[in-house]
């Protein structure tokens, strides 16, 4: 019997029962280990509550017979035409200064708030992937203009280019979605991009070249699993920045125009109102902290349930609990979270 | 590895002769150059030297044989064998497979020579992709040659995995999984899957254990019998080489120091480089190894940029005179060798010359 | 040297650039048709009369290309052209006016957030999982989550009311000069400092704490420990250098975003800097202003990123030979 049917033996003996192996893959794993952060389920328990609410904002509207724009002069202003508070007259928010329910307003800035967020993300990874894959991999000349190209937006004001385009153009949602889109792709972009260039060098690149794989297979096929994990965390971080970013430019009056409720230019009527009404400025800034909270703890736990190392050394670490310990997490980037492609040597 | 080696049967000839003129020739390397730009910093950058890898290197493959390559770490080995499969393209030179220009070929017209010339690499760690699953690695080829699809492919993919000693029921199992001797296995199966003509394997064993290694290598040795594949095998151990080969190469910085069938190379080297490194490997009997005759190289290895003048080897070599420094010396039979046993030396060799010296201080050695 | 070499590099680079904005922002704003700008300004009721001499008095008629060389000879002299709103007074006078308050702002809110970050961080790091790491991370989160404009106008709501109606002045809305005095300067800048730093503090002590770890790990830390090295020493001279490399390159990432905050602020509280010029100008379709803004942040920009890749070729010699 030679050698290697004496290791075949081996392997069936010590083999699970004759079933098809299957190996964990890399995703399945993240999935056990997110299910167990209890701060990442929580946030994704909130997440979907306000999408659900959001979705359900016009049956809200319906139901209370308050549309989002609709001025109740009468029983939303009290008798000194200010705003009323909440729980007068059916209205569970209050009202703003026009008499508008603020509960269905603020349902409608949700809305408006996950469409720009997802949407963005959405445009941003699409092509932060692309151009960083293309860019990482071909190298040469291509990487040299687009590489220099994703350096010159990043360093961009993006505030002036959305004050710029809101002159030309005139403020609006789609201005918004534009300028959040140009500015989050070439954040993706970049890291993509240094991963390609870092894994291109591994041999299984080479090998799959020596089989004869055409570029686009090798990026696609060979590359982007391995950059999945980094995309991933980022794209879940995009998320709350674009949110923030849309009710900021709202909030200055560059974005989502009144009569349009969106929490940004809620809260710019409410720096007017907020000594008499102080409901007008701490539920719509509630909302947006509860769903920027959510996103960014959602994505810190993606991030540590992509990333295992973290895992093992703060249970190392709980033994000694003012010692500096080896390997801190992946805070400074997520380059960490790179296919570990080599684990060192095992026993054969 | 079958059959006793004569000068018949002895494959090596550079130098295109009658006798390619035979099937027998799978690959005929002739000249190949590999230069690499090294470039100057600053705004616009220049090319300010060349990193001469490879500078002139001739050999033959033959069908169903191997052919070992020899060398330290920089001899330009690794870069011959990428050129050879494509993967880097040379300065200059041509590389025939079954009489065809492969040179330098875009990679659509590269595509159906694929099939025929594969590699086998060097890092178990590295070759496989840890993200996918072993049975998607191996069913590569198929994929992408569009030879099996679906149950087809899965099978073919599970017979060979069977055939390189895996288990096939791992097949949805992740690289990580397996140990380094079975992931290169799995690259073996890989390299097999569209049964090549060529398999170049770029020091397949080097990362391995021992113990490990026999197996590795006894089942390239089976598999070479069964399929009547060759090998172009690159290795550092003169010992693997000469196991597995029937004839050798033997370079140095980036030219061919020896060429010819293994027992004449390995019983009566002619070049001081190779009767060097034979000196320096470990042998396995403590008296022969006491009574042999340790060869010490003086100096370190030069820099590939910035090669020696005539003989690159001569300020290292013990034998050199003034004609090594002027003279690049010939790839020729030397007196006394079998046709197909060449030699790059102005002072090769002689039966029962005594190499070591004594009274200069060593300050590196061969490995 | 090598050093004067690279800095005369990046600064003639960075000229390109601005050039090249300016170009830029200029065709995008005036190659449009004159008529309709005009008209903007001029109001609905205008007629084609009053339209044209709008278009004169703007040196809108003159063609394009004429325009432009007369917009690159002010710029190159600092002169930005005179405001289409205000009174037409030159938009000098009113970057003259309120870039000290701009100034104010941002130098502040500097300084405030790279010392708390850079501090809260390593100190963070030193004590990794105690009591006072978590509280930190957890503000961290805070910080990070909530956007600039509603902590502001939280700050106004819960400290600066309340303060106020107690009859304590000291926290004012609303630019107070240095020329005033210190102390009510920093009364009216303190709130906008607090507003401004707290988002990028927090991302920074993220930042700072986790690759101050990350370098702590590093083997050669590790042998400086084991030669006996104090701790204070270790982490002060010899991990501090390569831990600040990646706060000091995201430094030059965040500047772009960091004049967003500085608008926010501005509008928040009132301070009536450049920020708010420029959105008033948006609203009015004042063009010179636009762009002299543009120009001045896009400055701002590039030399923020000049003084970043100084600082880095400092703090890493290995980037010193490019």
């Amino acid at each position: 019997m030679s050698l290697s049917e004496l290791e075949f033996q081996a392997q069936t003996l010590g083999a699970a029962p004759a079933q098809a192996i299957e190996g964990r893959s890399q995703w399945r794993l993240t999935w056990a280990r997110l299910r167990r952060d209890k701060m990442a389920v929580a946030s994704m328990i909130v997440i979907i509550v306000i999408a659900i609410l959001a979705l359900l904002a016009p049956v809200f509207a319906s139901l209370l017979h308050h549309g989002p724009n609709q001025v109740f002069p009468n029983s939303g202003l009290s008798s000194t035409g200010g705003p009323v508070s909440p729980g007068t007259n059916g209205f569970y928010f209050g009202t703003d200064e026009l008499g508008r329910d603020l509960l269905v307003r603020v349902l409608y800035g949700a809305r408006i708030s996950l469409f720009v967020g997802i949407t963005t993300t959405a445009i941003a990874t699409v092509a932060g992937v692309a151009v960083g894959l293309i860019s990482g991999f071909f190298g040469g000349l291509v990487d040299a203009v687009l590489a220099r190209f994703i350096d010159t937006v990043l360093a961009f004001p993006f505030l002036v280019l959305a004050l710029s385009l809101a002159v030309v153009f005139g403020p609006s949602l789609t201005i918004v979605i534009a300028v959040i889109s140009f500015f989050s792709w070439a954040a993706i972009s970049r890291i993509v991009r240094g991963q390609a260039l870092s894994l291109k060098e591994n041999q299984y690149i080479e090998a799959a070249r020596s089989l004869g794989a055409s570029p686009w297979r090798i990026m696609f096929i060979d590359i982007l699993p391995n950059i999945m994990a980094p995309v991933l965390v980022l794209a879940t971080l995009s998320i709350p920045a674009a949110i923030v970013f849309e009710a900021t430019l709202s909030f200055l009056g560059l974005g989502v125009q009144p009569p349009t409720a969106s929490w940004g230019n809620i809260l710019a009527g409410a720096q007017s109102y907020y000594q008499i009404a102080w409901w007008y400025l701490v539920f719509p800034a509630g909302a947006l902290l509860i769903t920027t909270l959510a996103f960014n703890l959602l994505g810190d736990g993606v991030r540590d349930a992509l990333d295992p190392r973290t895992e093992r050394i703060f249970a190392a670490r709980k033994k000694r609990r003012r010692r500096i310990w080896a390997g801190g997490p992946a805070a400074v980037g997520i380059e960490s979270l790179v296919a570990p492609s080599t684990d060192g040597p095992e026993e054969a | 590895m079958t059959g006793p080696i004569t000068p018949e049967t002895a494959q090596v000839d550079p130098w295109p002769t009658d006798a390619d003129l035979t099937d027998d020739v799978l690959v005929r390397v002739e000249n190949l150059v590999k230069h690499f730009p090294v470039k100057g910093s600053g705004l616009v950058s220049r090319t300010i030297g060349q990193v001469q890898a490879v500078d002139g290197v001739s050999l033959t493959v033959r069908r169903g044989q191997t052919l070992g390559l020899v060398g330290e770490t920089g001899c330009g080995k690794s870069t011959l064998a990428r050129c050879i499969a494509g993967l880097l393209p040379a300065t200059s030179g041509k590389v025939y497979f079954e009489g065809k220009d492969i040179t330098n070929l875009p990679r659509r017209k590269m595509q159906p020579f694929r099939r025929d010339i594969q590699m086998i690499f060097q890092d178990p760690y590295g070759a496989l992709n840890p993200r996918r699953r072993v049975g998607s690695i191996i069913g590569d080829p198929f994929a992408i040659h569009k030879t099996a699809t679906g149950a087809a492919r899965k099978k073919a993919v599970q017979e060979l995995m069977e055939r390189v000693g895996l288990n096939p029921e791992h097949y949805n199992r992740f690289p990580a999984e397996f140990s380094g001797g079975q992931r290169q296995r799995i690259g073996v199966a890989r390299a097999l899957a569209l049964r090549p003509k060529l398999i170049i394997c770029d020091e397949p064993v080097s990362a391995l254990d021992v113990s490990i290694q026999a197996q590795v290598l006894n089942l390239l040795a089976d598999l070479q019998k069964d399929f009547g594949l060759a090998y172009l095998f690159i290795a550092h151990d003169l010992e693997v080489v000469r196991h597995v080969s029937e004839s050798v190469v033997v370079m140095y910085l980036g030219k061919v120091a020896e060429v010819g069938p293994k027992n004449p190379v390995y019983d009566t080297p002619r070049h001081p480089y190779t009767a060097a490194l034979l000196s320096a490997a470990p042998a396995a009997d403590p008296e022969a190894a006491a009574s042999r005759q340790r060869i010490i190289l003086s100096g370190d290895v030069p820099s590939p940029i910035n090669p020696p003048s005539g003989c690159r080897f001569h300020p290292r070599c013990p034998k050199a005179q003034e004609r090594c420094a002027t003279e690049v010396p010939e790839l020729e039979v030397k007196a006394g060798d079998m046709p197909t046993h060449l030699t790059t030396c102005h002072f090769p060799v002689q039966a029962g010359e005594i190499l070591a010296r004594s009274g200069r201080a060593p300050r590196g050695e061969a490995r | 040297m090598a050093m004067t070499r690279f800095l005369i590099r990046r600064i003639l680079s960075g000229i390109v650039v601005l050039w090249i904005v300016g170009t830029c922002a200029f065709f995008l704003f005036f190659a449009r048709n004159p008529d309709i700008v005009a008209r903007s300004l001029a109001g609905r009721a205008a007629t084609g009369a009053i339209i044209n001499e709008v278009k004169r008095n703007l040196g809108l008629t003159q063609p394009i290309m004429v325009q432009y060389w007369q917009f690159l000879d002010r710029t190159v002299h600092l002169n930005f052209g005179l405001s289409y709103y205000n009174g037409g007074i030159p938009v000098s006078s009113i970057l003259d006016r309120d870039i000290p308050r701009t100034a104010s702002v941002v130098v502040g809110g500097v300084v405030l957030w790279t010392i708390v970050g850079i501090s809260v961080g390593v100190l963070s790091a030193t004590r990794a999982r105690t009591l006072f790491d978590r509280f930190s991370t957890v503000g961290v989160l805070a910080g990070i989550s909530m956007p600039t404009f509603v902590l502001g106008e939280l700050l106004l709501a819960y400290i600066y009311v309340p303060l106020n109606t107690h009859g304590i002045g000291w926290i004012t809305t609303g630019y107070v000069g240095l020329s005033q005095g210190i102390v009510p300067w920093a009364g009216a800048m303190i709130l906008p400092w607090i507003t401004l730093a707290t988002v990028q503090a927090a991302v920074y002590t993220r930042l700072s704490r986790g690759s101050l770890l990350d370098t702590l790990g590093e083997d050669y830390i590790r042998t400086a420990r084991a030669k006996g090295l104090t701790e204070r020493r270790i982490i002060y001279r010899h991990a501090m250098r390569a831990a600040l490399t990646p706060v000091v390159s995201q430094f030059g990432i965040d500047v772009g975003a960091f004049l967003g905050g500085v608008l926010v602020v501005e509008s928040v509280f009132g301070i009536g800097g450049l920020g708010e010029d420029a959105v008033t100008a948006v609203s009015n379709g004042d063009l010179p202003t636009i762009i002299a803004f543009v120009l001045i942040a896009s400055a701002f920009v590039v030399a923020a990123n000049i003084i970043v890749d100084m600082l880095y070729a400092v703090l890493d010699p290995r980037v010193r030979i490019t």
